[in-house]
This record gives structure tokens, C-alpha cells and sequence, in this order.
């Protein structure tokens, strides 16, 4: 019977995750300017490596497995920072210049 | 009980399973792109409109936010809990925790209804209703077309999931699957997974912008 119980790695990520919500939820509430974004997005993204890695269980995967995730990512990045150049180098636009937040 | 052998094309049922685990993350990794082409309208528009985007993100219905949050992370938990037991071929264990993860995933969806009801009361739908007064009503606007792109399509998503999920309960629960051939599980397993990594970030840009202003 006791074989049924999920394994001890599953349910620590489970309980991080929920941890690691009341910690972003609980930050968004404190005044920190732009490091608010940065700590919201930084929290989501220790989220979801602990999804990928211990729910998927990528690393468990084969090499060419790991490249087709990875490429998601890389052509993301792309998408990203080829965008970029051209968002946040414009001088006058239709859209309003980028106030940047303090 | 039958034996076990794998397609043709195929030289061993691990191979079999790696190249289903391949396709599967080869699908997506595109739809990484696909939503995030959507995260970057969303980006360049913040970047342009940072206070609009704070006083739309302050209307969002950070309660049912979070609780929704909580469902996916836990049907994630339950559903990884499914795969390892159908590692270890305990199909009737399987179909009760794919039964579940369906279940909150309909607990998510109902809560999502309840939440676009109040937004409608409120005058926050876009082309529809919407309705705002003040100097970044225009910007708020941008937002809230954002919010139903992006929560609609992900909406798709976890139903497309739920019905996976069932199909995979009802099959588990009929002993289709060993702990020698469990690839659909696994695979639905990842699909599910993707739904609530892009909720993750979802949750951060839709319902925390602009709480601490």
C-alpha cells in the first residue's frame, strides 16, 4: 500500500512551489520599483525549472530530446532579443518613448 | 495479457518511447513561441504604458488568481504522482490521480468563468463592454485585450488538457497500459505540465502588476 504514496522528490516540489507563490505574492505587495518585474519574473522562472526538471523530468531525457527543449528557449530568445533592438532604440515612434519605471 | 513489442520502424521500445518524448517536446517547443509572441506584445506594451498597465493589473481578481494557481500547481503535483505510478504499472492508482487532475483542472476553468463574469459586470471587456474613464483608460484597454488573448488561449489549452487527461483516466482505468508501455500517459503528462509552466509566468505580469503602487 505504501507504494502508492508519491515519492519523496514530487511532493517537496509540490510544497517549494507553493512556497515560492506566497513568496512572489507577498513581494508584489512591497513598494520596489522595477525590481518588483524583475522579482516576479525571477520567482517564475525558479517555478518553472523545478517543473521542468522534477515534474518533466527533462534531464532524465535523451540528448536529442534535451535540444528540442532547449531550441524553444533559444529561438525565444531570439524572438526577444532581435525585437528589442528595435523596441528600445526608437527615437520617435507612434508609440509613446519608454518611461522607464524608478 | 499480451507481450510487448514495438512498431516496426522502431529497433526497441525505448526507442519507441524517446522519439514519442521528442515529437512531443519538438510540439512544444513551438508553442513556446506561440505564446510567446504574445508575452512580447504584452512586454513593448507595458514598456510603453507602465502606469496603464499598473492601474489595469490593480483590477485583476488577484483572489481567484491565486487560488486558480495553487489548482495548477497541485493537478501538476498529481498528475507527476499518475506518471510514477504508471512507471511501476498500478493502472486503477493512475486512472484515480488522472481523475483528479481533470477535476481540478475544471475547478481552474469554473473559477476562470466567475472571473471573466466580474469582469464583464465591470466594464473591462474589450470591444465588447469595456468602459473606463481617466487618463489611462485607453492603455488599461490594451491590457485587458491582452489579458483575454493570452487567458483565453491558455483557457484552450487546459481544456484540450482536461479532455486528454480524461481519456487517459478512462483508459488507464480499463488496464491499457504497463509498466512497459505507458507513453500516452507520460506524454499527456508533459502537455499538462506545459499548461501550468505558462501560467507560472502568467500569473507575475497579469495579476501582480501595479499591487505595490
Amino acid at each position: 500500500m505504501r507504494e502508492y504514496l508519491p515519492p519523496r522528490s514530487l511532493v517537496l516540489t509540490w510544497i517549494a512551489l507553493l512556497g515560492l507563490l506566497t513568496a512572489t505574492l507577498t513581494l508584489a505587495y512591497v513598494p520596489m520599483g522595477i525590481y518588483n518585474l524583475i522579482a516576479g519574473l525571477s520567482i517564475s522562472t525558479i517555478k518553472a525549472a523545478l517543473v521542468v526538471v522534477l515534474f518533466m523530468k527533462l534531464l532524465d531525457t535523451s540528448p536529442i530530446v534535451r535540444v528540442a527543449a532547449a531550441a524553444g528557449l533559444f529561438w525565444l530568445a531570439f524572438l526577444f532579443s532581435l525585437a528589442a533592438t528595435d523596441y528600445m532604440t526608437r527615437v520617435d515612434s507612434h508609440i509613446p518613448i519608454v518611461e522607464r519605471e524608478r | 495479457m499480451h507481450e510487448v513489442a514495438p512498431e516496426e520502424q522502431f529497433a526497441s521500445m525505448e526507442q519507441q518511447a524517446d522519439v514519442a518524448a521528442f515529437g512531443m517536446w519538438v510540439f512544444l517547443a513551438t508553442e513556446v513561441l506561440f505564446f510567446g509572441g504574445m508575452l512580447l506584445a504584452y512586454a513593448v506594451y507595458r514598456g510603453s504604458f507602465p502606469e496603464g498597465f499598473a492601474e489595469a493589473g490593480r483590477h485583476t481578481k488577484i483572489v481567484i488568481g491565486t487560488v486558480n494557481t495553487v489548482i495548477l500547481l497541485t493537478s501538476s503535483f498529481t498528475i507527476a504522482w499518475a506518471v510514477h505510478l504508471a512507471e511501476k504499472g498500478w493502472g486503477r492508482g493512475v486512472a484515480v490521480l488522472l481523475g483528479v487532475t481533470a477535476l481540478f483542472g475544471l475547478v481552474f476553468l469554473g473559477l476562470k468563468g466567475v472571473e471573466y463574469y466580474q469582469e464583464w459586470d465591470e466594464h473591462l471587456v474589450p470591444g465588447l463592454n469595456f468602459q473606463m474613464e481617466g487618463p489611462h483608460g485607453q492603455a488599461v484597454q490594451l491590457f485587458y485585450f491582452l489579458y483575454f488573448m493570452l487567458t483565453g488561449v491558455h483557457g484552450l489549452h487546459v481544456t484540450i488538457g482536461i479532455v486528454l487527461v480524461a481519456v487517459m483516466a478512462v483508459r488507464a482505468w480499463k488496464g491499457a497500459f504497463t509498466k512497459d508501455y505507458y507513453t500516452p500517459i507520460e506524454l499527456t503528462g508533459l502537455y499538462w505540465h506545459f499548461v501550468d509552466l505558462v501560467w507560472i509566468f502568467l500569473y507575475p505580469l497579469i495579476y501582480l502588476v501595479g499591487r505595490s503602487g
